[in-house]
């Protein structure tokens, strides 16, 4: 406890999005200030994990006043020292706006985007130094497993989980504690406990967050399960694209061996935990357990059939009890606070909270924690701020590419595991996409299925034959191609995937497409019977045209287009040669005057050749 | 011209005793082709057909089973690959935002798929799904550098620059 007392602690997000948008530069030049004006004494610069603001970074906050400034600079760095650190002062030119009304926020707990959450799993993340144990003990850290060490029998241990309702935050949401049942039931004596930690969901990074930001939750979480279900030896298998989270963990670890909180005889109990770190090679289908399983063991990750389960025969056949990163983070609190506390949090039949990577046209995207039962509105509009660019909310998409999209008339859906699911979308793995207007559908689902299909392991055929034949359908009705036995073929395909695939993965991969056949079915016999795709996105339906009333000639359209399909000098109107155009959309973005018309279906009367601006149907 | 450096560095054989000592240290741990294969590649950039070749020899796997897992997992590449690599993601966020756009891009620019490397091995593009900067969507990492709210133009000028 030698460690001097801080006057004022910055605290600078180095999760992803931060770092990616100069988090580590911005660390440099505040170390460099501070020391320059002799205050390392007194200010501490402290690299935390994610803040779940992503858009706003780099994101850095002054305690105590908990002062939140945004978009920070290397070049904003000296300003800031020399005002808040020095003089107290806020710099206003760092604060947070709210979108639309402009309102400036400068505290950290008045922003609107933190208002409505809950942040429990995330409670640690942004708030302690990842790297550093003794931030992790000071907040209550290892405090449930030196408890359940002391005080509890493992029977103990499974009946508070179980009791909390805490439901398993990979995907499919099994109750946790009756898993952990199975696996303690199962007859054996060597047993495994494995972290999925493969978060394969294509725009979902909670898992990283959590690893990245306060890793020792996920160790703390893994070692209490083993000591109920009766395992010496966990695994956490993660991503490899995910270095930084891996560093961490590792780090984290070896922490966490020094203090003697992971090892033999843990506190001396006669319990001993050990814990080693996969890295993963890049399937999406390792995130099934059994494949995941397949993966740790050096072989190819394809999934098994199940039974058995493997709670009774996994990892070299043993008895293994496989959670999400999120299910062990939320155990030690659990614990602590008890099982009621937990289970009075979100819903009765989905307590908690729930994670989600709100991204896509929202204006604060980020990594937000809720608790279960908030509505999507309120996350769309209160803490995402609603649609960008005066545009119309049409779709949000949940569960990644086997989950499923809700239109406008879900927004005031409970988010929880059953209600999604209910309602055609899913909990999944946290990923929550929110589109506009200018997404097409028929796309969207395509590029799902894409992913879907090329992640298919092979092993069964419905899902092998039955992805890439539903993509060919996709693609044909994208470019033009369909036909209306297509929807028909489509929910037959699906029908077989759903029954007879292998693994979840063969049975959830038609879920984007029926759920978009659900709720945008239209959308679908557009493309199909009129050639014509109302979000204007299909390249083959579309064509573009300089409106000859508003062209006043300036000449930008025709010097940015890559193909050069543009006529027209100074002061004519411009006339776009419809046979070379390849619809890449520059025109329409670059032309000063919107004067560029995007259309599906129908055509605009445009003169022939250019002719002088103002002369046209004169 | 292209071709001759092409055939030269082909022909450059492999030096395997750096693998030696990743096969020494992963001699007694179990299930261990994975974390060998990758260190293989951060030694050589590509799992090279010798290495394949001498790992079976060491481990008592079979070349077929060693190539399966090569193979099965996106991560490992059997060929070489470029003096940069561009990797564009295509996860949802991006994928909304204008992503598929970008690859286009590339593709013509360099006039190979994405997956591929130029014939003088220049330039990888690759295509990768969500690395969690969403918030700056549509990104790319080039060598390792994250570059975010991308625009066709800007990604070509990028990579136009790369040496
Ligand atoms: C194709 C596929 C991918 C999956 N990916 C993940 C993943 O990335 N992370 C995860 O925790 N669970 C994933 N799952 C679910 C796991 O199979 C398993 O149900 C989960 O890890 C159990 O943990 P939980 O009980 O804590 O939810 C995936 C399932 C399938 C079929
Ligand atoms: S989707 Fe591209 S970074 Fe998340």
């Amino acid at each position: 406890m030698s460690e001097p007392i801080y006057r004022a602690n910055v605290l600078v997000c180095t999760g992803t999005g931060c770092d990616s948008s100069g988090a580590g530069s911005v660390i440099d030049a505040l170390r460099g200030e501070v020391e320059r004006r002799e205050l390392q004494g007194e200010v501490r610069v402290i690299e935390t994990g994610c803040r779940g603001f992503c858009a706003m970074g780099p994101i850095v906050i002054v305690y105590p006043e908990g002062l939140f400034y945004c978009q920070v600079q290397t070049t904003d760095v000296e300003e800031l020292v020399e005002e808040t650190l020095v003089k107290g002062r806020i710099l206003q030119r760092l604060v947070f706006e709210v979108p639309h009304s402009q309102q400036a926020v400068p505290f950290y707990d008045e922003i609107p985007f933190y208002e409505k959450q809950q942040r429990i799993t995330l409670r640690n993340c942004g708030v302690i130094d990842p790297e550093s144990i003794d931030e992790y003990i000071a907040r209550g850290g290892y405090e449930a497993l030196g408890k359940v060490l002391s005080e509890m029998s493992s029977e103990d241990v499974i009946e508070e989980v179980k009791a909390s309702g805490l439901r398993g935050r990979g995907g499919a949401g099994f109750l946790t504690g009756l898993k952990w049942e199975f696996t303690a039931r199962a007859p054996g004596d060597v047993k495994y406990v494995v972290c999925n930690a493969d978060e394969g969901d294509p725009g979902a990074f909670m898992d990283r967050s959590i690893l990245e930001g306060d890793p020792h939750s996920v160790i703390e979480g893994m070692a209490i399960c083993g000591y109920s279900v009766g395992s010496s030896e966990g695994y956490v298998y993660c991503r490899a694209e995910y270095p930084l989270a891996i560093k961490r963990l590792r780090l984290a670890i070896e922490q966490a061996e020094e203090y003697g909180l992971l090892g033999d005889d843990i506190f001396g109990s006669g319990f001993g935990f050990h814990l080693k770190i996969k890295e993963g090679a890049g399937a999406f289908v390792c995130g099934e357990e059994t494949a995941l399983i397949a993966s740790i063991e050096g072989k190819r990750g394809e999934p098994r059939p199940r039974p058995p389960f493997p709670a009774v025969s996994g990892l070299w056949g043993k008895p293994t009890n496989n959670n999400n990163v999120k299910s062990y983070a939320n155990v030690p609190q659990i614990i602590r606070n008890g099982a009621e506390w937990f289970a009075a949090i979100g819903t009765p039949r989905s307590p908690g909270t729930a994670i989600f990577a709100l991204t896509g046209k929202v204006e604060n995207t980020g990594l937000i924690e809720v608790p279960m039962g908030i509505t999507l509105r309120e996350i769309i509009y209160d803490i995402g701020g609603g649609i960008p660019d005066g545009k119309e909310f049409k779709a949000v998409q949940t569960g990644g590419p086997l989950g499923g999209c809700l239109p406008a008339s879900g927004l005031d859906l409970q988010v929880d595991f059953d209600s999604l699911r209910q309602a055609g979308a899913v909990m999944g793995s946290g990923g929550m996409i929110v589109v506009d207007e200018e997404t097409c559908m028929v796309e969207f689902s395509k590029y799902f299925l894409t992913f879907a299909s090329a992640e298919s392991c092979g092993k069964c055929v419905p899902c092998r034959v039955g992805g890439r034949r539903m993509l060919e359908i996709l693609t044909r009705i994208t470019e033009g191609e369909g036909t209306p036995e297509d929807i028909d073929q489509i929910k037959e395909i699906a029908k077989g995937m759903d029954s007879d695939s292998l693994c979840a993965l063969g049975q959830l991969t038609p879920g984007p497409i029926m759920s978009a056949l659900r709720y945008f079915e239209d959308e679908f016999h557009a493309h199909i019977n009129e050639d014509r795709c109302p979000a204007k996105q299909c390249v083959n339906m579309i064509s573009y045209y300089v409106s000859p009333e508003t062209c006043v000639g300036c000449g930008m359209c025709k010097r940015e287009c890559p193909v050069q399909v543009i006529d027209g000098e100074r002061r004519m109107i411009h006339i776009i040669n419809q046979d070379g155009c390849i619809k890449c959309n520059t025109c329409f973005e670059v032309c000063p005057f919107d004067a560029i018309v995007k259309l599906s279906g129908g055509e605009i009367e445009v003169p022939e050749e250019p002719i002088p601006v103002g002369s046209f149907g004169k | 011209m292209v071709l001759e450096e092409t055939k030269i560095m082909n022909d450059e054989t492999v030096d395997l005793t750096p693998l030696d000592e990743v096969l020494e240290a992963f001699r007694d741990e179990r299930g261990a082709i994975i974390p060998i294969l990758q260190r293989t590649q951060e030694i050589y950039g590509y799992v090279p057909a010798e290495a394949i070749q001498h790992i079976s020899k060491h481990t008592g796997n079979s070349v077929a089973q060693l190539y399966g897992v090569a193979t099965f997992y996106s991560q490992f590449y059997l060929e070489r690959r470029g003096r940069h690599i561009v990797s564009i993601c295509d996860g949802t966020a991006c994928h909304v935002k204008g992503a598929p756009r970008l690859v286009t891009t590339l593709e013509e620019q360099l006039g190979i798929k994405a997956g591929e490397t130029t014939p003088d091995y220049r330039v990888t593009v690759e295509v990768v799904y969500c690395l969690g900067s969403c918030a700056l969507a549509p990104m790319a990492v080039i060598d390792g550098q994250v570059v975010g709210r991308l625009v066709p133009d800007k990604v070509s000028k990028l990579v136009r620059e790369l040496e």
